[in-house]
């Protein structure tokens, strides 16, 4: 395989496109509202038609709308680009007649509606585009030259260079960033190194990760590869959750289908470099995305972390160099070297570059799946993108970071979206969960929703995590049941202070967070539930 | 290259190179508070008793996994510390049934010894009474989870000085609890020598000889640490 070879697919399959093409949603979400029998009954009717030869009818991954699935893309017709909304398997006819100038009556997404103008897809780019299950298909959007130009044009110095240069940060949630990531690794003694990217996505709610997974999976791939060839490993592992089957039956034919080309495994690129990848599925345990945690279940241990230092640049798997970076962070990998650095840079703000993708959901007019620049107002994504509240409610708050995040309160929507500007409202970017909340929600009730799902999913190896989780749920239960007076309310903001500084990992860590931001800007709505002869009592004193 | 200079509470300290915080501040007389910490065995840094302050991060290390550096100043007894320390303490007493008056540890106990050296005089948290059972199959040996503090130090003990892998952590958060190979009773293992050692890690009163009572169960840990040290050393005690 080398650079011709790739020109070649691309080209014979360009030259077996069709007049017009069908693209059906074939991602878990719209997977679950029947969209395999969806595409069955629109091949099916093309052939009742009489119009195999022009038109094609493909399986691609998330095109962002899920709330409005099943979706049914079109192109090559007078509108190209239209969008069939909640399409149902009898509605297979109308779609294909609508191709000849027949009426069909089904919703129609707008293209030129806020929610997709305002996006800049550069890791969705081919989601909802290409079919993921067909190597063929990536490469003929530009898949694999970036790995090429990696292998035979840029030392691996140069690599991390460019990576850096980019400004790039992980998505996992930290922000730490990339290129001095990789550049750790690379200089981190050892003959043996590790990938190892991280597709556990627990926060609820969120699935962005699994939607690169299904969409455009050699792209993870492609950037898991560029990344071995830039710290020297051999060997990847993609660390997936049970709960994505189809991620990671896609993953897998991926996997095969890049080895059958010499793009994965031995000499790639006919070049000395080997890389291999292997899945490796997570049993369901949030905490298992926890870098050192996530190692300990690849290395088949009970999945708990351990302390850092040593980070897992120096001593990850088995003891040797890994470099663990998130899907989303692996997916903008091939972008940046196929388009310069300096263009990812000129993206985003100051410290935040490149774009982010979020779940958008909760109490809001459109929810899916969006990739925004950074920088962007919050403003933008909820009232123009998400469209407000519906049903002539108002916002009252934005949750971003999940369990390890905070909540923005309206005034302060016009923040814009990058990591600094998160952290200074208590809040952080997180893996890209944004959950909407309306003037109905009550801020106690999401913190204890938030508090019970760190109980449920602390790992339990250290006793602040373990114990004080248990404890700050049961005060926020009395603080809900109005059994609790000021003295609750400051025993609960102490427990806060100690288990946030004292916890093992960064789940304990960031444990409180829902509560200490809901205190910060709703504290009235505590103080409101308090029983009434303690809440006449001077505020609790804020702890050391 | 051998040694490091390093200042803890105040004091300035030599240590070996590559040695832990509560390492050096051992070999110096000054003392910090551990649970899940035993001579013998890796550290794994989970109780957090041990956190100090290190200057110049606003993060606390756990000084049992933490290694020391040149110029290193360490501060193991704040106020900020020995607060942390005293609520871990009472987070405890509430996680499970600690009825001092009729544990086997009662006077032998290091959770107890903690509550008194830390000032821990009552605890304010609810008490969650859970309802865990007893392990009583094994010949002489006895399980008692209500006492359990998951310091994994009898995990640690079986699989890495007695080599067995008998004990175990299984489920998660605050349903975590010790096994004995896959959840099997005790007295059905087949792969537990029946050698103790577990027991002689216990801190508290979970694990106990069978017939012990009241206050009787004391053990005498530093049996582990001749083992470890014949084995790593060569030195044998006569
Ligand atoms: C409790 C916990 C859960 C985490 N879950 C995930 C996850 O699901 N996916 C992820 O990429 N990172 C997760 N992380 C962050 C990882 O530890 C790690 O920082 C990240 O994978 C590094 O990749 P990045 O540098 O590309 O962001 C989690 C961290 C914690 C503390
Ligand atoms: S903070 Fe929680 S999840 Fe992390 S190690 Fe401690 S108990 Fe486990
Ligand atoms: S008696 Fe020995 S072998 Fe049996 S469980 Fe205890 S430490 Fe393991
Ligand atoms: S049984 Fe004893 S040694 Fe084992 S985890 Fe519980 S308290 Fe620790
Ligand atoms: S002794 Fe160090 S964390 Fe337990």
């Amino acid at each position: 395989m080398q650079l011709d070879d790739l020109q070649t697919i691309a080209e014979k399959h360009q030259a077996s496109r069709k007049k017009f093409c069908l693209r059906t949603c074939m991602s878990a979400g719209c997977m679950s509202s029947q969209a395999d029998v969806i595409k069955k009954n629109l091949e099916s009717e093309v052939k009742t038609q009489g119009l195999e030869a022009d038109v094609e009818v493909r399986r691609v991954g998330c095109m962002g709308f899920c709330g409005q699935g099943p979706l049914v893309g079109v192109d090559g017709h007078a509108q190209d680009g239209e969008l069939f909304e909640h399409v149902k398997p009898e509605d297979a006819p109308a779609v294909v007649r609508s191709l000849t100038g027949g009426e069909c009556a089904l919703e129609r997404g707008d293209p030129h509606h806020p929610f997709f103008a305002k996006q800049l897809r550069i890791v969705r780019a081919n989601g909802g585009i290409i079919d993921p299950e067909r190597i063929e298909d990536y490469i003929a959007a530009g898949g694999y030259v970036a790995l090429h130009n990696a292998l035979t044009e840029l030392t691996p110095a140069q690599v991390i260079e460019q990576i850096t240069r980019s400004g790039l940060r992980g998505r996992g949630g930290a922000g730490f960033p990339t290129g001095l990531k990789w550049s750790t690794v690379a200089k981190s003694p050892g003959a043996k190194k590790y990938i190892v990217c991280n597709g556990d996505e627990g926060d609820p709610g969120a699935f962005m990760d699994r939607s690169i997974l299904e969409s455009d999976p050699h792209l993870v791939l492609e950037g898991m590869a560029i990344a071995a060839h830039a710290v020297g490993a051999d060997q990847g592992f993609l660390y997936v959750r049970a709960e994505y089957p189809l991620a990671i039956s896609r993953l897998n034919l991926a996997i095969k289908q890049a080895k059958a080309l010499g793009l994965l495994g031995g000499a790639i690129f006919e070049s000395p470099f080997t890389f291999n990848i292997d899945i490796r599925i997570g049993a369901g345990a949030f905490v298992c995305g926890e870098e050192t945690a996530l190692m300990a279940s690849v290395e088949g241990k009970r999945g708990t972390p351990r302390p850092r230092p040593p980070f897992p640049a120096e001593s990850g798997l088995w003891g040797c160099p890994t470099l663990i970076n998130n899907v989303e962070t692996f997916a903008n990998i091939a972008p940046i070297l196929n388009r310069g650095a300096d263009w990812y840079a000129s993206l985003g703000t100051e410290k935040s570059k490149g774009t982010k993708v979020f779940a958008l959901t909760g109490k809001i007019q459109n929810n899916g799946l969006i990739e925004v620049p950074m920088g962007i107002p919050l403003r933008q994504i909820v009232e123009e993108m998400g469209g407000g509240a519906p049903d002539g409610g108002s916002i009252k708050a934005v949750q971003t970071g999940g369990p390890s995040g905070g909540c923005i309160p309206a005034q302060h929507l016009d923040t814009p979206v990058d990591y600094e500007s998160l952290v200074k409202l208590g809040s952080i970017m997180g893996s890209g969960g944004m959950v909407v909340m309306d003037d109905k929600t009550n801020m106690v009730e999401i913190a204890k929703f938030y508090m019970e799902f760190c109980m449920d999913e602390s790992c339990g190896k250290c006793i602040p995590c373990r114990t004080g989780t248990v404890q700050m749920f049961r005060l926020l239960e009395k603080i809900t049941a109005r059994q609790a007076t000021a003295a609750d309310l400051a025993k609960l903001e102490e427990l806060c202070d100690m288990v946030r500084a004292t916890s093992l990992c960064g789940l304990g860590q960031t444990a409180p967070n829902p509560v200490l931001s809901t205190l910060r800007f709703f504290r009235h709505e505590y103080e409101e539930l308090l029983q009434s002869d303690a809440h006449a009592a001077p505020p609790p004193a804020t702890p050391a | 290259m051998g040694a490091k200079t390093l200042i803890i509470d105040g004091q300035t300290v030599s240590a070996e190179n590559h040695v832990t915080i509560l390492q050096a501040a051992t070999d110096n007389g000054i003392t910090i508070p551990t649970l899940c910490h035993l001579d013998g065995v890796y550290d794994v840094g989970a109780c957090r008793l041990c956190l100090v302050e290190v200057k110049g991060s606003t993060k606390l290390f756990s000084a049992c996994t933490t290694r020391v550096y040149e110029g290193m100043e360490v501060t193991t007894q704040s106020e900020r510390l020995k607060k942390y320390r005293r609520m871990t303490i009472e987070l405890l007493f509430a996680e499970r049934n600690h009825v001092c008056a009729v544990c086997v540890a009662n006077g032998h106990c290091e959770l107890q010894a903690l509550a008194t050296s830390l000032g821990m005089d009552h605890v304010r948290y609810d008490y969650c009474f859970p309802k865990w059972g007893m392990d009583l199959t094994h010949p002489f040996l006895g399980m008692d989870d209500n006492r359990c503090i998951l310091c994994t130090r009898c995990v640690r003990a079986c699989w890495h000085i007695e080599g067995a892998g008998t004990k175990n952590v299984a489920g998660r958060g605050s349903k975590s609890h010790i096994i004995s190979d896959l959840n099997e009773p005790w007295g059905d293992s087949e792969t537990c020598t029946s050698c103790a050692k577990c027991l002689l890690s216990c801190p508290t009163g979970a694990l106990f000889h069978k017939g012990d009572t009241v206050g009787e169960s004391e053990r005498d840990r530093s049996k582990l640490g001749y083992i470890v040290n014949a084995r790593e050393k060569q030195q044998w005690i006569v």
